[in-house]
């Protein structure tokens, strides 16, 4: 008897020893945005099951991308769990800059996850980052105007019915703009959204041989669409309008409609900033007949660096925090309409989400992107609303910019086009594509 | 007459002067202004400017997320701690230039003033290494370090033009009554240009407090001082205007203190030598 019981207390003494041995403090950093910012709340769960503590670095996007990039490819080791996104999830796999995320527990069940995001997140049938959210655009829209405007939104609107019900909901007098969208210079504000409306013009970034397609009629024919559509009912200075600023004027009640961010509908629905929260529609983002739509595809997703010496520990937070428990633990405190969305094809099956007004839209969104076909002809590259090679930011952001001062009315569309299509055959030389 | 000529002048250089001081300090009254405001307010069209409903749910709602008081320090340790380490350096410099100068001196305070026209950006990877190496992210010490090294050349030009005013003479009849270097230096030359040291310590203090490209590159969650504290309230995907607004206001409240009541000694110290 002795003899067992003093067994069994060496056992939980090693057991409890190797436990706070185990237990490690993970430094993840973060972008801030409500999904992130509401996790960071419900870590105290984490440390309950499995011991580990989260020490969490939020920054801007921006600030955390340079951030990361420059401690993940000098193999830093600041951090335990990165939040990276869509474009450089592939990239830095490719790189050999993630650690896998193979040998997930059967219960995580990885097949779960919506196989967009999946392929988004992986190179070569790898998955490097497990997504926390996903999302892509649509259009939102005021019911009340459009019905004083006499018409209705279809359910897969054309670019053609989205600018004449823009011109029909337009009042200048009272400041009512028919349509806001992003105009602001950058490769993930008005760059992503020009490169998915061009997409679903039939206009491609690069040809097989990786040479710029701006000279092609393609790119005319949709930026002289969208500037033509936001001069006769977009809001005033909209050059330098981003998520922010629509987000901000649609909320107010001075846009009839707005094509953006689907994780924006829980924004605009939100009574308590409001003011528009009951007279929201949604649709999805337009197309012109071609067989493409005018939605991008995007996730904010949890990967771990090669530099960790914490991996196992990472990779048990990554399953706890993109996990099915998680939603519903997200679900019981705070609700069906605040889960990280976009993820999972479970939560769209759930029929208490399916209340959501605007969950099965956004599967609808998400499920009509395709990163490896992202438009009419055939591409070299991965990635709807950008181009999954690390120069795209760069050249893609000079881009931007020539269509902002496009917008601006300081240079004409062929203007722009012209030095768009230099520009980038001159980088893609320089980092020889070409 | 001429007399009611210079009261008019008086008070229209009051009004300017008066006028561009609020222009520069519109924007942080703003954001004192906004951070009691809530989300909606904060973007409504047009602006509301004092009569809202006022709140500090923004101040309760940062307080609760983000631990202030470990930014707080930080910021503290690392602005003062490069500050006083610089000054340590830069005073002896600054003594040997403007009183033992040789014929390149002018070519090295030229040179020091120089590094400041090179891009952070163009030795951040070079740092990070070295930082790496020698286990200094995310660290205050190194942080402090690489502040110090920064702002050097700052503090050695501004001492050296303080120093430049003082007579040589005094430091000469120190040393005719048997003064060491040192003693030169600390009782015959701080004392008379305190005033000069005090400003350049709250200018240099000043620019470590808000330093924002090294003090994100560097650090991670141990040592971010308050710009990454800032930083960690900015979205460009959703509107957090008033919570970004309340972690303003608390990261350059200490900062905004600190100048207002040493404001004199500031003004003294950068016109010090400017009137001959």
């Amino acid at each position: 008897m002795i003899y067992t019981v003093s067994r069994l207390m060496g056992a939980c003494a090693v057991a409890a020893l190797s436990t706070a041995a185990a237990a490690e403090t993970l430094t993840i950093a973060t972008v801030n945005n409500g999904d992130m910012i509401r996790m960071q709340g419900y870590t105290d769960d984490f440390t309950e099951k499995t011991g580990h503590t989260v020490e969490w670095v939020t920054l801007e996007e921006n600030v955390l991308r340079q951030r990361v990039t420059t401690d993940i490819s000098t193999k830093g080791g600041a951090f335990d769990i990165m939040t990276i996104g869509m474009y450089e999830t592939p990239i830095w796999g490719a790189n050999g800059w993630l650690v896998p995320l193979d040998g997930l527990s059967a219960e995580y069940n990885v097949d779960d996850i919506l196989p967009a995001m999946r392929g988004g997140l992986s190179h070569d049938g790898t998955l490097y980052a497990a997504p926390f959210y996903g999302e892509s655009s649509m259009v939102m829209y005021r019911t009340d105007l459009m019905e004083a405007a006499g018409m209705e939104m279809p359910k897969a609107p054309t670019w053609d019915f989205i600018r004449e019900a823009a011109a029909a909901m337009t009042d200048r007098d009272n400041e009512i703009n028919g349509i806001c969208l992003r105009g602001k210079a950058g490769w993930g504000e008005g760059g992503a959204f020009i490169t998915v409306t061009a997409n679903s013009f039939g206009a491609r970034w690069f040809d097989e041989d990786w040479n710029a397609q701006f000279d092609q009629p393609e790119w005319a024919n949709a930026l002289k669409f969208f500037v033509g559509m936001m001069e006769e009912s977009g809001p005033p200075g909209y050059a330098t309008n981003g998520f922010n600023e629509n987000l901000s004027l649609f909320q107010q009640g001075k846009c009839g409609m707005w094509i953006d961010a689907t994780v924006a509908a829980s924004f605009v629905t939100n009574p308590d900033d409001s003011t528009v929260a009951d007279k929201v529609g949604f649709a999805l983002a337009p197309d012109t007949g071609l067989g493409k739509r005018s939605n991008w595809l995007w996730a904010w997703a949890l990967a771990i660096p090669a530099g960790t010496q914490k991996a196992d520990a990472a990779k048990e937070f990554i399953e706890w925090a993109t996990s099915t428990g998680y939603i519903e633990l997200v679900a019981a405190n705070e609700g069906w309409a605040n889960v990280p969305p976009g993820a999972r094809q479970s939560l769209y099956d759930n029929p208490e989400y399916q209340k959501v007004p605007f969950a099965q839209m956004t599967l609808d969104s998400i499920n009509a992107a395709n990163p490896n076909e992202p438009t009419v002809k055939p591409v070299p590259y991965v990635g709807v609303q950008f181009v999954a090679i690390p120069e795209f930011a760069g050249i893609a952001t000079e881009v931007s910019q020539e269509f902002s001062a496009v917008y601006a009315g300081q240079q004409s569309v062929e203007e722009a086009l012209e030095k768009a299509q230099a520009l980038t055959n001159d980088a893609m030389e320089a980092a020889g594509y070409r | 007459m001429a007399r009611a000529v210079t009261n008019n002048r008086k008070a229209l250089n009051t009004a300017i002067a008066w006028s561009i001081g609020l222009l520069i300090f519109f924007p942080i009254l703003w954001t004192i202004l906004t951070s009691f405001k809530t989300e909606a307010q904060a973007i409504s069209n047009p602006p509301v400017f004092l009569f809202f409903d006022w709140t500090l749910e923004n101040y309760a709602v940062v307080q609760e997320r983000s631990n202030y008081m470990r930014f707080l320090w930080n910021s503290v340790f690392i602005a003062g701690g490069s500050t006083v380490l610089g000054l340590i350096i830069a005073v002896p410099a600054a003594w040997s230039m403007a009183f033992v100068p040789s014929k390149r001196t002018k070519d090295i305070l030229l040179w020091m003033l120089s590094t400041k026209m090179l891009p952070a950006v163009g030795v951040l990877y070079p740092i990070y290494l070295l930082f790496i190496k020698l286990g200094l992210l995310d660290t205050r010490i190194g942080l402090t370090i690489v502040l110090m090294l920064i702002n050097l050349p700052i503090i050695v030009w501004m001492l050296y033009t303080y120093f430049k005013e003082i007579p040589g003479e005094i430091l000469e009849a120190a040393r005719m009554d048997g003064a060491s270097l040192s003693k030169e230096i600390i009782y015959v030359l701080t004392p008379m240009a305190i005033p000069g040291i005090a400003s350049t310590l709250l200018l240099n203090f000043i620019l470590a407090w808000n330093e924002a490209f090294w003090t994100l590159n560097l650090t991670a969650a141990k040592a971010a001082p308050l710009t990454a504290f800032i930083a960690s309230y900015s979205s460009p995907e959703g509107l957090f205007y008033a919570k970004l607004s309340a972690a303003s206001t608390m990261a350059i409240a200490p900062i905004l203190i600190m100048g207002w009541f040493s404001q004199k000694q500031l003004v003294r110290g950068l016109t010090f030598g400017a009137v001959k």
